[in-house]
């Protein structure tokens, strides 16, 4: 074996890479939104196409609180992670259970608007174009929620242990890069949904 | 010799049993174990897609022949198409990219080893499930067993209606099973790139390899999620009784073509860019000259990267849209003949003037830039609508696209493979083998797709299964047909020169073409931790500044 040994520098030249946990967050980011913009588009597409009712306007209220609630998650993962930084153990705890606790009132928002749209108005993913396109977009969030809830969770079962210590904070910042994702992606769902298509 | 001084022993490795070296294989995440496996799984489906499209040759070979009925022609031509899109060519491309780019930056491995193997399996229990519809997809009605839509499945074939039993279901789930595991690849290659580049490995003094597998990345997370979110959708019509591609509820069908299709175009960059990369590092190194201008190289290559994104509609020009649109379509796909002859420009000013070898991998290179620019060539012929409109689904567009395929992309992935057998086995193939397979396949391909331009030309539609005599279609039909027979001897000897070669070829040792980029300097094959320091660069070719360190590259760039 001939091999050529290449010179070794003990790092005289600067090495900066970005964070690859970052730069994979992101990777997977800009694949969701590509999902996520094909589901608008088809929803765009279809406004006022169904052929039978119900349609959205008749059945469809705004869910401001649910919205509120997962919106201000964004807030609480931001202040959980900052405290993480700090070395404030407790108060992110604290911050972060109150992000999960965020997530499932809006999961709970979206499970009584379903309970009600099936059981008293009729409206299934199979009754009409609005159904189809509704509860795909709407679920295909609300499944990222689920997602980023049980990751949060499982982040909740480390903190409990006593497991989660400020050097952590990079891998947690990448977890809040997703939620902050799926709370945007909602900004853009609701306004498809229940601004435009209404 | 720094590099061999904690390599296990040869012996200690050999003589562990086979089921623990097999266990070894299974649960790897080591890049390179990644990459080869990735690789023998594409052959395998190489062989079963190429037997396919024999079987469609033979049946094509003379006017009303009944060599296979109709039905089982619709699956022959649907799972040639789908096996060798996504369980052929985009595999091994990956295959190759999980094995060189770490080595070329001087990295130890991915940036996400475990991500790696699970996008592994993925892919490859995607290829399993599209096969298991033989056995699996009778189900309830009886009806079909392997996938009959045709590649790109257009509604309303894909309904429950007119697609009875399962055999649609297998395609939709193993193209979404797979393109999870595409997507986690692109991920991974991007923040390899991106976080794991050795000491002073800027940007641009990143191997060109790198850089197109990088924009190559960055296309599948946007163009295959599109066809993930088609498939999910497709998946809601069919289990869920969803309305997204019904036209009996108000439902587009045409909107599944653009979904399709806004997948289906990139896609086709995705495969080229890296056969790009394997001609941008190989022809430089058979012609002892630096690439020419590797900075529009990599311009040229973003550029191409943007543009894909917005030429889809040509696919879709026989559908009738706007005019606007139709414009739009014509002006961008043309568009994007520019950097594309940039690129053989710039390869062609990396020959000129060099002192050119002609071993097997440039063989394949020369020949790749030449029908690349032929499929180019006819490429802004269909670019034109009016054209478009005459020749749309004919034999003249299945002519184009297999010229793009096999001329292009085969051709310049051959010369991978002899380029880089080296490295990766340790062993030198056999180089008489080499130019034999060369020449078959070079004669077969010109045979095969040269000659079925004209059956097109002369108004012979894609995807039937036979044809009447005396419409002038018969010669050419036997010509294609028989030029197929020289391909698959070209294959067999391919597959037989790996063969013999890691068997009994000679040890290669670690840089065997006097090459310039990083995976040369470690061992052949590179042990388990690529280097054994980690090196550091200062230039585009490290490995001439070390052999030539009286002039080395970094003082004029």
């Amino acid at each position: 074996m001939n091999a050529i040994s290449v010179p070794v520098a003990e790092q005289t030249l600067e090495c900066d890479r970005p964070a690859r946990g970052q730069v994979g967050m992101f990777g997977l980011i800009a694949a969701e939104a590509a999902i996520f913009t094909i589901f608008v588009v088809a929803y765009l597409f279809y406004v006022g196409k169904s052929l039978t009712g119900p349609m959205p306007k008749d059945v469809l209220s705004v869910p401001f609180f649910f919205t509120i609630c997962l919106l201000s998650s964004s807030l609480t993962i931001h202040l959980a992670a900052k405290s993480l930084r700090r070395g404030s153990v407790r108060s992110f705890g604290i911050l972060w259970l109150a992000t999960i606790a965020l997530g499932a009132a809006f999961l709970y928002g979206t499970a009584t608007e379903w309970h009600r749209l099936i059981y008293r108005e009729g409206l299934t993913i199979s009754t009409n174009l609005f159904g189809t396109t509704y509860y795909s977009l709407v679920g295909l969030h609300g499944f990222h929620v689920v997602v980023g809830l049980v990751a949060l969770f499982m982040v909740m079962v480390f903190t409990f242990l006593g497991n989660v210590r400020p050097e952590h904070a990079e891998r947690v910042d990448v977890l809040s890069l997703y939620w902050h994702f799926v709370d945007a992606v909602w900004i853009v769902v609701f306004t498809v949904v229940y601004v435009i298509g209404r | 010799m720094s590099t061999d001084a904690i390599a296990l022993p040869e012996a200690e490795l050999a003589t562990r049993p086979m089921v623990a070296r097999l266990h070894e294989w299974v649960t790897t995440v080591d890049h390179k174990r990644l990459g080869i496996l990735y690789i023998i799984y594409a052959l395998v489906f190489l062989l079963i897609a190429g037997i396919e499209a024999t079987v469609i040759r033979i049946q094509l070979i003379r006017p009303h022949n009944d060599f296979v009925s109709p039905q089982v022609f619709n699956r022959l031509f649907t799972m040639h198409g789908t096996t060798m899109i996504f369980f052929v060519t985009m595999p091994v491309l990956f295959g190759f990219a999980n094995y060189l780019i770490p080595l070329m930056i001087g990295a130890r491995d991915m940036a996400f080893p475990r991500l790696n193997a699970f996008s592994f399996w993925m892919t490859a229990f995607g290829g399993f499930l599209l096969y298991f519809s033989l056995l699996g997809a009778n189900g309830l009605y009886g009806a079909g067993n392997a996938p009959d839509v045709g590649w790109f499945a257009y509604a309303p074939l894909t309904s429950r209606t007119f697609s009875v039993g399962h055999s649609t279901d297998f395609w939709t789930l193993a193209l979404l099973v797979s393109g999870f595991g595409s997507i986690g690849t692109a991920i991974n290659i991007i923040a390899t790139v991106l976080c794991m580049r050795c000491p002073g490995m800027t940007l641009a003094k990143m191997p060109l390899f790198a850089w197109l597998n990088l924009v190559m990345a960055g296309l599948v997370i946007l163009a295959v999620s599109p066809l993930t979110a088609a498939q999910i959708m497709l998946l809601v019509d069919r289990y869920l009784g969803g309305h997204f591609f019904d036209t009996q509820a108000g439902g587009s069908a045409v909107i599944w073509m653009h979904f399709f299709w806004v997948f289906g175009h990139p896609e086709v960059y995705v495969l080229v860019l890296p056969a790009f990369a394997f001609a941008s590092e190989i022809i430089p190194v058979f012609s002892r000259k630096p690439i020419f201008g590797y900075s529009v190289m990599v311009g040229a290559t973003v550029a191409i990267g943007f543009i894909s994104m917005s030429v889809w509609a040509h696919h879709m020009f026989t559908v009738g849209m706007s005019s606007a649109a139709n414009t739009f379509f014509v002006i961008s796909t043309m568009t994007i003949a520019v950097p594309t002859g940039i690129k053989i420009f710039n390869w062609l000013a990396t020959m000129w003037g060099g002192k050119i070898e002609f071993k097997t991998p440039m063989l394949f290179c020369i020949a790749f830039l030449f029908q690349f620019l032929a499929a180019g060539l006819t490429g802004v012929m269909l670019s034109v609508a009016p054209f478009n409109w005459h020749l749309g689904n004919s034999y003249f567009v299945v002519a184009h696209f297999h010229y793009m395929l096999a001329g292009a992309i085969f051709f310049a992935l051959f010369g991978a493979f002899y380029y880089w057998f080296p490295k990766m086995l340790g062993k030198m193939y056999s180089e008489t083998l080499g130019k034999l397979h060369f020449w078959l396949f070079l004669i077969g391909f010109h045979l095969t797709f040269d000659f079925m331009h004209i059956p097109g030309l002369l108004g012979m539609p894609r995807r039937i299964y036979t044809y009447e005599p005396g419409r002038g279609w018969d010669t050419w039909n036997l010509i294609v047909t028989i030029g197929v027979f020289f391909q698959a001897a070209g294959i067999l000897v391919f597959l037989g020169n790996l063969l013999w070669s890691y068997f009994r070829g000679k040890a290669a040792g670690s840089d065997p073409w006097d090459a310039w980029t990083l995976e040369w300097s470690t061992n052949s094959p590179p042990p388990a931790y690529n280097f054994y320091t980690i090196p550091t660069v200062q230039s585009r070719r490290p490995l001439w500044d070390l052999k030539h360190a009286d002039d080395p590259d970094w003082k004029y760039e």
